[in-house]
């Protein structure tokens, strides 16, 4: 049961985030090692059902074992939260593409070829020194996957979905992120298909940066409100 | 419904657990899950809202101690025997016994991959008809409790917000889970004040922006 709870934080009593602090302080230089264990506790539950639908499906025809493995490679290798940082970057460098984001996002958005599922109606809210946005689904986990990849477990996790709405600033202390008390906070609840894509503001002291180098600034959490970008000191 | 996945100004769940370096899949099943989720939703036999609907229909002790890609292949397995799929017999054995009902599209095949994810499913609907509201109205949510899919949040219920946002006409959930149709209708970017949604001792600087269709709101006197 303790391997469960690790291996895919619960939607779920707080008892069992402290097991996931914990992995905090592994080296992810070695993964791998506790991937494993991972997934050998995983194979007594709900990996054992998985491994069940996906052998009777592909027995029926119902689904093609090479589509899965191409479903699964798309999202680990081209839709992540880099798409998101190249948006972003453009949108601070190109003021006639910031215009265009705003009038249109899913349409900027397709310019650098990114759109299509959980992505199909894009809005970008900015960020702004009055005003800071940050995006929950409390419903259950929208987020646009063309642009920030597949949600983190701490977006679809009840801890997130439960405080956002009325607590953001103690949910973003969890963050390490505290701002000034008189800033306005917008949180945006994502109960319709609309998605969407926090634009930070461009941290000082990156005047004349190319847009690979602003990119590098951008990180998923600042896209979605739970983070700031980097800093230039901050970003290598 | 008043489901579990209705965990807006909840309380007790602990603090946010951000985990560093946080790969995208913990471990192989979650990739099948997910993998698995996807490919029998292009099946075309149930919609998204109805893949929802199972979700938030799992029972709330057991939805709360799950995790994501558990609810979604809990759901899944009630959406493959409600639709004439697979059998509890089937998920009991581990092993196909009898045939699926037929489907609407055939098994999504490895090169259709990349075009059904970057066709997506748009949900933005052309309507003859003009929005209700404009953009600065004063709106009333309606106080209700379908025991059906619905995507008012419980916190937003019977609180008066202004429109900020016309989204466009949309697909309405509401129907759309049930296999009543499509109804497309307005929907609405609308803002509500935290002092106005939690009442005293709420965040004077917070603002909460919840996307309404038109059927949930009213005008506000």
């Amino acid at each position: 049961m303790d391997g469960v709870e690790k291996a895919a934080q619960p939607v779920h009593p707080p008892s069992m985030t402290h097991h996931d602090h914990d992995n905090d302080h592994h080296d992810h230089g070695h993964g791998h090692h506790h991937d494993h264990d991972r997934e050998h506790s995983e194979l007594s539950e709900v990996a054992l059902r998985v491994r069940a639908l996906e052998t009777i499906l592909t027995q029926k025809g119902l689904v093609d074992a090479a589509a899965l493995d191409a479903i699964v490679e798309t999202y680990e290798t081209k839709i992540g939260p880099r798409n998101g940082a190249r948006v972003v970057a453009r949108a601070w460098a190109d003021p006639a593409y910031l215009a265009r984001l705003r009038d249109n996002a899913t349409a900027a958005i397709a310019e650098l070829g990114y759109g299509g599922r959980q992505g199909e109606h894009m809005q970008i809210v900015e960020n702004t020194p009055d005003t800071h946005n940050m995006v929950v689904c409390t419903l259950c986990s929208c987020y646009p996957w063309p642009v920030l990849g597949l949600p983190p477990v701490w977006y679809k996790s009840a801890p997130y979905r439960s405080r956002a709405v009325i607590d953001p600033r103690g949910v973003l202390k969890d963050f390490g992120v505290t701002l000034p008390e008189t800033m306005r906070i917008r949180v945006w609840d994502s109960t319709a298909e609309m998605r969407y894509l926090v634009l930070p503001m461009r941290p000082a002291g990156t005047e004349g940066w190319s847009e690979e180098q602003l990119a590098h600034l951008v990180t998923r959490d600042s896209m979605i409100g739970t983070g700031l970008p980097l800093t230039p000191g901050a970003s290598a | 419904m008043n489901g579990p996945q209705d965990l807006g100004g909840m309380m007790g769940f602990g603090p946010v657990v951000p985990e560093r370096d946080e790969p995208i899949f913990h471990g192989e099943w979650e990739k099948r899950a997910l993998a698995v989720t996807l490919a029998c939703g292009a099946l075309g036999q149930w919609t998204l809202d109805e893949s929802r609907h199972a979700r938030e229909t799992i029972p709330p002790p057991h939805y709360l101690s799950k995790s994501y890609y558990d609810i979604w292949i809990t759901a899944l397995e009630k959406l493959l025997q409600r639709h004439g799929m697979v059998g509890a017999d089937e998920l009991k054995h581990g092993a196909a016994l009898h045939a699926s009902a037929p489907t609407r599209n055939p098994a999504l095949t490895a090169d259709r991959v990349a075009s059904a994810l970057a066709k997506g499913s748009p949900t933005e609907r052309a309507l003859a008809t003009q929005p209700r509201f404009a953009i600065g109205d004063h709106v009333a949510t309606k106080v209700m409790h379908p025991t059906t899919h619905t995507r008012l949040p419980r916190y937003a219920r019977g609180k008066t917000g202004t429109v900020k946002f016309i989204h466009g006409a949309h697909v309405f959930p509401d129907t759309h889970a049930h296999d009543l149709g499509e109804q497309p209708c307005y929907c609405y970017g609308v803002e509500f004040a935290a002092t106005e949604l939690w009442g005293e001792g709420a965040d004077p600087t917070l603002s909460v922006m919840v996307d309404c269709w038109e059927p949930y709101l009213e005008q506000a006197s």
